[in-house]
């Protein structure tokens, strides 16, 4: 269990050892960052073998850093975070494995993919939030050069758009955090014992840190109308780091939300709660409705991002153990499912026919030419609209049922976004791969290799796997939010 | 008072070792190197200027503590450290430097960045208004000669004589306040002047003292709006130059300011005209930046925009102590100095005043770019690099004083804000760097390998200080 | 023996699904035979699963209860009862015979046959869990193989008709899942029995309103409407008739066999026992809807030129038959009336598998008509085959004269039943349904005549008749048809007793 901290530091070894060695061949960058990629996971799996669901966070590392300050190095580990922490484990693995074919500076390529994977590591371990707020914005910079150097199509202003979004988000909760600290007297950083301070505050004094820290984090989720970076930075960036944005970087905020937003700030939490549902079922049928009639098939996939993260945010602001657990397994589940369809839009269709645009792709009878990719994305854009038997099933009923208890109204609009997320996925489906018989003289494409077929099946099995049996990863997410952390949290709120 | 000659001699080692360095350099090179070529009689000039900066900074870490000379000379751990630190930047700038275009007469060069050198320490450790005023006067004369040194560049020139007419105007200015404080209470050591300061209160005359002082403080740390020498100097200045007036200038003046108002008016009078400087300069030089399409007006608006930054820990000074203040200088010394050392190197070779002017250079030096890299983003505050952790601390203390509601409070808000704009000006300038492709015609380029080592040891330093920053707060 | 049969049912189909899919590629023959051995594989599972049942035990048997999302108080629940064990019987019937209707050259074989397997299998598992959980993966999924098997294997229209039938069908189900999502709410748990207690009692009609009062009748219109579209009931069925034109022969014979039965098991098993009260209240509205669903659709597929579309009305007429008749018991009755209730109520049940047989007959023999004529499939383009084709007309008389309800045949029993039963509860609704009927047999004797008799024409011309494989499974469909009119006691001991319960229930 202790062992866990090392795969961050896996993480930056590896990226160091890329950058390094990676000069000489992208096959040797490639493989190095894979072994170092596997490493972490195999610490992650080690950990989740051994992890015993326990509420409260388990210290891992503890050191003094700038005790003056309250600044400890601090990392911990729950359910939640264990959670996102085999989520960022398998889709590491699989970003990888869909960049196999990346050669020009493969090395400096995958040395800030590892970079920014050590740092979404330390976020999801951190106990200490300045020691959190440290990974949260060391991941910032490796996306801006992953994206401006290694992206597509508006690729340098999509990748500053989304830097700035990024860091606009962070100055909030740096803003609010700093606020808090000094309001409540704390003067410490440390999760549970600034939480205890902070909760004393007024009401009145947490609605605005609340908001700051909040939206700050949220602007990284995808929280409507603070989106916009997403789908431009998504369908910009390479398919690794696009695969990782939406993957697991979107998380980084929903994360934030969740551990630091509102046990820090209950009333706060409280008082705004109606105005987030509100705003992330917005968000669900905004994006739903735009991915509609998208004719690139890359900002289908991103809108359909920010309408599914919408889902967390709502589950999120419904404020009750079921509802945020559901939220938990949204973020595990789109983390996946948007891993794999942007890595079949980006690495499978993409790389291939060197076009996105649907109404060329109808032409192309993608189907028969790559029936690999159309199976992949079909069971990946079913899985995604939360067909039972995948993992979005089981966390968009628990969201909803939540939400229920909130509010009926907002229930409806969110299974108004399924419908339309069915409609929008189906379209892209059938455009995409279903266009007709390739026409004659097209030419041949490339088969999918082994690495995509891996990176596939890695994918399809998690969100299987938790499809079936959602308690696998349940059973850690409902203890860790049943602890004293979250307890004020949800007061009153049926179990 | 029981002033000893003899302990004053030994405290004043170290600026009296720059100074023989001075000297040896120019008598090394006036009695021997005449007839070499002028690249080894800079590197020379180097060696004999590095030797004497590293006996100085050993002097430094053996040589007296406290306050001695009556108090009008004091080495506790601020001096003592700062001392230090502007050694070591000193040394870093002569290196990162050391492959810059040539000039006309090397050791000069060399001979002068010393005295200036000289300059900065007695500015670090002087707690009386004529010696703060003779120190800081030391060291702008010779830097003022260093920016107009290149006198085949006529914006060297240019530079160079606004530099002196605008720093001329602000030394007026301080010793007119000097001679009005000085007036108005009968003594010149600052420990006096603040025991009567907190006895009797401010009187108008000390407060347009004051005033004149704080104008003074707003020339040398380049606050807006008394920030318009800076862009054109960080332009037209020699590289070398411009990394010392960038850095140790900057870290030395801010502790000497500290001092004079720390010490002597404890928080009477200046803390709200500081503030405004303090806003004033974060607006503009992060508003400015964005426009700039040159490199080097571009460090200076940025260094107008740490400015205010240093103005605002300056505020904090009562509040959170010198430690905030003093890294934050420290650190960001380091970094614009890193970043004109890799601009001095590029140079060497060719021009570099457009930001454009970076195209391809992670292609032609991996190296450079990556230092240019860290030396930038330590700059844009990014963790885990200093600049992050020095942003950090000054705003926390700024929120811990008095809250949001506070002068403080919100001005740390409004930089935390800024931060956003100032990574993008910052991003810009990497993106060329690193995502543009190389310039027809441009070749690899060979880095000197002791501007190799100062430049990694700086980025090195920059990434240890921001890891472990009670490296440095615990100094003090 | 104990074994976990209703399991071994359900998944069956679905490790079949996989094992076809890892066929090798080419090897059509052995992909052929592997997916129909796996299709027929439920009707084997049944063989014990008859020789264990009770008709008379009350609840229900082979249970298999184990806790699968403990958090969420879920449960793995599955459990069988005359009507569920007759609708299994009747997939396991059909789903071969579709299977062996769609011999012909296929593209992509492999795939069909593993689509179609894990098609079957959403099918069993919705007939066999009782937790609405497992219930609804199934019936969610079965959307999925579904989907593909019409799009990729349909004919020319089959993009537009998937994309409709899915968003359509989706759609429904996601008002289930809304509905089922606020029962949870109120009342913590997913199981259809501890709901339907509830729902007797009136205690969920109440914690439901303690939202609002909006919602009790909103939820229970939720889910009606998602079991709705399904069956489909007027007006929710426009996605079935291009749906059942376009789709392969094989899905189309599945849909409407299987596929359409699990609309009306919902209704039976979840709607009813569950709002029995608000069931009650909407009766009214509801056999008005189906008794325009009998009669309109009639009218309407008597205009269709397309053979298909024309069966697909009629598909909808059948089924909505079986719908006034359950909404016409579920409006309850005096007790004298329980014999009445229990008569149509047996003869919905009934009527459901006899459409279930007919109408899938009658589909393979269009897919043998349209397979011989080039695709094309107009009333026009036939004429005249029972010249060239008597086996085909043979069979295709038996499935035609069963959905008009000939005596002798099974859909006669049915549909006696139904009426029997439906003049005592609501003359007013039979009078007008027995119209549709009337239609029924004015189309459908139209159709025969057009296509079988008179001159030849079109591709009546030159027509094959057909080959063993073709008449295997109609002429097994054939027999059942007449065995199940000839002796409908061999359907009826399963679950008489079951709806007399029902019948008898306040």
């Amino acid at each position: 269990m202790n062992t866990l901290p090392s795969a961050i530091y896996l993480c930056f070894a590896g990226s160091a050892a890329a950058l390094v060695f990676g000069r000489r061949s992208a096959a040797l960058a490639r493989r190095l960052a894979l072994a170092f990629a596997v490493a972490a996971a195999l610490v992650v799996a080690r950990a989740a073998l051994d992890f015993a669901p326990a509420g409260e966070l388990r210290t891992l590392t503890n050191a003094a850093w700038v005790p003056a300050l309250g600044i400890r190095y601090h990392l911990a580990v729950d359910g939640i975070s264990l959670t996102l922490a085999v989520l960022t484990a398998i889709a590491a693995i699989a970003g990888i494995l869909f960049s196999w074919n990346v050669t020009e500076s493969a090395g400096e390529f995958f040395a800030l993919y590892l970079a920014l994977l050590g740092a979404v590591y330390g976020v999801f371990l951190s106990e200490n939030l300045f020691t959190l707020f440290v990974f949260y914005e060391i991941a910032i910079i490796p996306k801006y050069f992953l994206i401006a150097r290694w992206g597509g199509g508006e690729r340098e202003f999509a990748a500053m758009k989304l830097v700035l979004y990024s860091f606009a988000g962070s100055a909030l909760v740096l803003a609010g955090l700093l606020w808090a600290s000094a309001a409540s007297g704390a003067h410490t950083f440390e999760l549970p014992a600034l939480a205890a301070a902070t909760r004393a505050l007024p009401g009145h004094v947490q609605v605005p840190l609340f908001a700051l820290v909040f939206v700050g984090f949220a602007t990284l989720a995808g929280l409507f109308p603070l989106h916009s970076w997403a789908p431009d930075g998504h369908v910009a960036a390479p398919t690794a780091a696009s695969m990782l944005l939406a993957g697991v970087v979107m998380k980084l905020g929903a994360y934030g939300c969740l551990r630091v937003a509102l046990p820090l700030f209950p009333a706060g939490f409280h008082a705004l709660q109606g105005t987030i549902a509100v705003l992330a079922v917005i968000g669900i049928l905004y994006a739903a409705l735009v991915a509609l009639v998208q004719s690139d098939f890359k900002r289908v996939v991103g809108f359909s991002s920010v309408s599914h993260m919408g889902f967390v945010l709502l589950g999120v602001a419904a404020g009750t153990p079921r509802a945020v657990a559901g939220a938990v397994l949204q973020m595990f589940s789109h983390g996946v499912l948007a891993g794999l369809l942007f890595g079949v839009v980006g690495r499978m269709v993409y790389d291939r026919t060197h076009t996105r645009d649907l109404a060329s792709l109808r032409m192309m009878g993608l189907g028969r030419l790559l029936p690999f990719a159309a199976a992949s994305f079909a069971v990946a854009g079913f899985a995604s609209m939360g067909m039972p038997g995948f993992s979005g099933f089981p966390a968009e009923l628990m969201i909803l049922i939540g939400t229920w208890r909130y509010s009926p109204a907002l229930t409806l609009g969110a299974v108004i976004g399924i419908v339309l997320c069915a409609a929008f996925t189906l379209r892209a489906l059938q455009a995409g791969f279903l266009g007709g018989p390739p026409p004659a003289g097209a030419p041949v494409l490339p088969p999918i290799t082994w690495p995509e077929k891996a990176g596939t099946c890695l994918l399809v099995a998690a969100s299987v796997a938790v499809g079936l049996h959602p308690s696998l990863l349940l059973d850690w997410i409902e203890p860790a939010l049943h602890s004293a952390l979250f307890l004020p949290v949800w007061p009153g709120a049926a179990p | 008072m029981n002033p000893s000659y003899a302990q004053l001699f030994r405290a004043l080692l170290p600026e009296l070792a720059l100074v023989a360095g001075a000297c040896a350099v120019l008598g090394v090179d006036l009695a021997w190197l005449s007839g070499w070529a002028p690249a080894r009689r800079r590197a020379a000039a180097l060696v004999v200027a590095a030797a004497s900066v590293v006996a100085a900074l050993g002097l430094v870490c053996a040589g007296p503590r406290g306050s001695l000379y009556g108090g009008e000379w004091i080495l506790d751990p601020l001096a003592v450290g700062t001392q230090a630190a502007l050694l070591g930047l000193l040394l870093l700038g002569l290196g990162a430097t050391s492959g810059a275009k040539l000039q006309q007469d090397p050791a000069e060069f060399v001979a002068l960045t010393l005295l200036a050198g000289a300059g900065f320490l007695a500015m670090a450790a002087a707690q009386q208004l004529l010696l703060a005023f003779l120190a800081l006067e030391l060291a702008s004369l010779c830097l003022y000669v260093l920016t107009g040194y290149d006198r085949l560049s006529p914006a060297s020139a240019e530079a160079g004589l606004k530099y002196f007419l605008l720093g001329g105007m602000a030394a007026a200015f301080l010793l007119f306040g000097l001679s009005l404080i000085y007036g108005s209470e009968g003594t010149l050591e600052l420990p006096r002047i603040g025991a009567r300061v907190a006895a009797q209160g401010m009187t108008p005359l000390l407060q347009v003292g004051l005033a004149m002082v704080v104008v003074a403080l707003g020339f040398k740390t380049a606050a807006a709006p008394f920030h318009f020498w800076a862009p054109d100097v960080y332009e037209g200045a020699p590289a070398p130059a411009a990394a010392v007036i960038a850095s140790a200038s900057k870290v030395a003046a801010v502790v000497l300011f500290a001092r004079l108002l720390g010490v002597g008016f404890g928080a009477a009078g200046w803390p709200p005209a500081v503030a405004v400087l303090a806003a004033a300069s974060l607006l503009v030089g992060n508003i400015g930046a964005l426009g700039q399409g040159n490199l080097r007006r571009l460090l200076g608006y940025s260094a107008v925009a740490h400015a205010g930054a240093l103005l605002l820990a300056l505020l904090l000074l009562r509040a959170a102590g010198p430690g905030p203040l003093w890294y934050y200088a420290l650190t960001y010394g380091v970094a614009t100095l890193g970043a004109f050392g890799v601009i001095a190197t590029l140079e060497s070779d060719g021009d570099c005043q457009r930001i454009s002017d970076l195209a391809g250079l992670h292609r032609r030096s991996p190296l450079l770019a990556a230092c240019l890299a860290v030396f930038v983003l330590s700059l844009a505050g990014i963790p885990p690099l200093a600049g992050f952790f020095g942003k950090f601390a000054v705003f926390a203390a700024a929120l811990s004083a008095g809250g949001v509601a506070s002068a403080p409070g919100a001005l740390a808000l409004a930089a935390i804000a800024l931060t956003v704009v100032a990574l993008y000006y910052y991003l810009r300038l990497l993106k060329p760097a690193f995502l543009s492709p190389v310039p027809a015609g441009a070749a690899v380029i060979s880095v000197p390998w002791a501007v190799r080592v100062c430049l990694v040891a700086a980025a090195v330093l920059l990434v240890i200080l921001g890891l472990f920053p009670r490296l440095l707060l615990d100094r003090l | 023996m104990t074994a976990p049969w209703l399991s071994l049912v359900i998944f069956t189909p679905w490790a079949g699904a996989l094992a076809v899919a890892l066929l090798p590629r080419g090897a059509e023959r052995t992909q052929r035979r592997a997916t129909l051995l796996f299709s027929l594989s439920t009707l084997l599972w049944a063989a014990p699963l008859l020789a264990r049942f009770h008709p008379a035990a009350p609840g229900l048997q082979e249970v298999e209860n184990v806790a699968w999302i403990p958090s969420l108080h879920i449960r793995y629940h599955v459990g069988l009862d005359g009507l569920s064990l007759v609708l299994v019987l009747l997939a396991g019937v059909v789903a071969p015979a579709a299977l062996l209707a769609s011999s012909g050259p296929l593209p992509h074989r492999r795939l069909f046959g593993s689509l179609f397997l894990l098609l079957q299998g959403t099918a069993l598992g919705a007939f066999l869990t009782v937790d609405f959980f497992a219930w609804f993966l199934f019936w969610e999924l079965s959307l999925v193989p579904a989907y593909f098997l019409l799009r990729l294997w349909g004919g020319a229209g089959a993009a537009r008709a998937a994309y409709q039938f899915i968003l359509y069908t989706l759609g429904g189900s996601v008002l289930l899942l809304l509905g089922f999502i606020a029962l949870y709410a109120a009342a913590g748990t997913l199981d259809f029995a501890a709901l339907a207690d509830l729902g007797r009692s009136g205690e969920l009609a109440l914690r439901l309103a303690a939202c609002g009062r909006i919602w009790p009748a909103a939820v229970f219109g939720g889910i009606l409407i998602g079991l709705a579209v399904k069956v489909p009931l007027f007006p929710f069925h426009t996605w079935l008739p291009p749906a059942y034109a376009e789709a392969p022969p094989g899905l189309a014979m599945f849909l409407t066999g299987v596929m359409s039965k699990m609309g009306l098991y919902g209704i039976l098993r979840i709607l009813w026992p569950i709002f029995p009260s608000a069931l009650r209240a909407a009766a009214p509205v509801l056999i008005g809807l189906a008794v325009a669903g009998a009669v309109l659709p009639a009218l309407a597929a008597a205009h269709q030129s397309r053979i298909r579309r024309m069966l697909a009305y009629a598909s909808v007429s059948h089924v909505s038959t079986c719908l006034i008749a359950v909404f016409a018991v579920a409006a309850g009755s005096p007790a004298r009336a329980a014999g009445a209730a229990g008569d149509a109520l047996g003869g919905a049940l009934f009527q459901m598998v006899s459409h279930g047989l007919s109408a899938a007959a009658l589909f393979a023999c269009a897919g043998i008509l349209e397979s011989r004529a080039e695709g094309r499939g107009d009333l026009a383009d036939f004429g005249g085959v029972q010249l060239a084709a008597p086996r085909l007309a043979g069979l295709c008389a038996v499935a035609v004269f069963a959905s008009i309800g000939l005596p002798g045949l099974n859909g006669f029993i049915g549909e006696f039943l139904i009426f029997r039963g439906l003049f005592t509860l609501n003359a007013l609704a039979a009078c007008v349904a027995v119209a549709g009927l009337f239609f029924t047999a004015l189309y459908l004797l139209g159709f025969w005549q057009k296509v079988f008799h008179g001159p030849a024409a079109g591709a009546g011309a030159g027509f094959r008749d057909l080959a063993f494989s073709e008449a295997a499974p109609l002429a097994g469909l054939a027999a059942l048809i007449v065995v199940c009119g000839v002796a409908p006691q061999v359907l009826t001991w399963m679950f008489n007793p079951l709806v007399a319960r029902w019948a008898g229930m306040p």
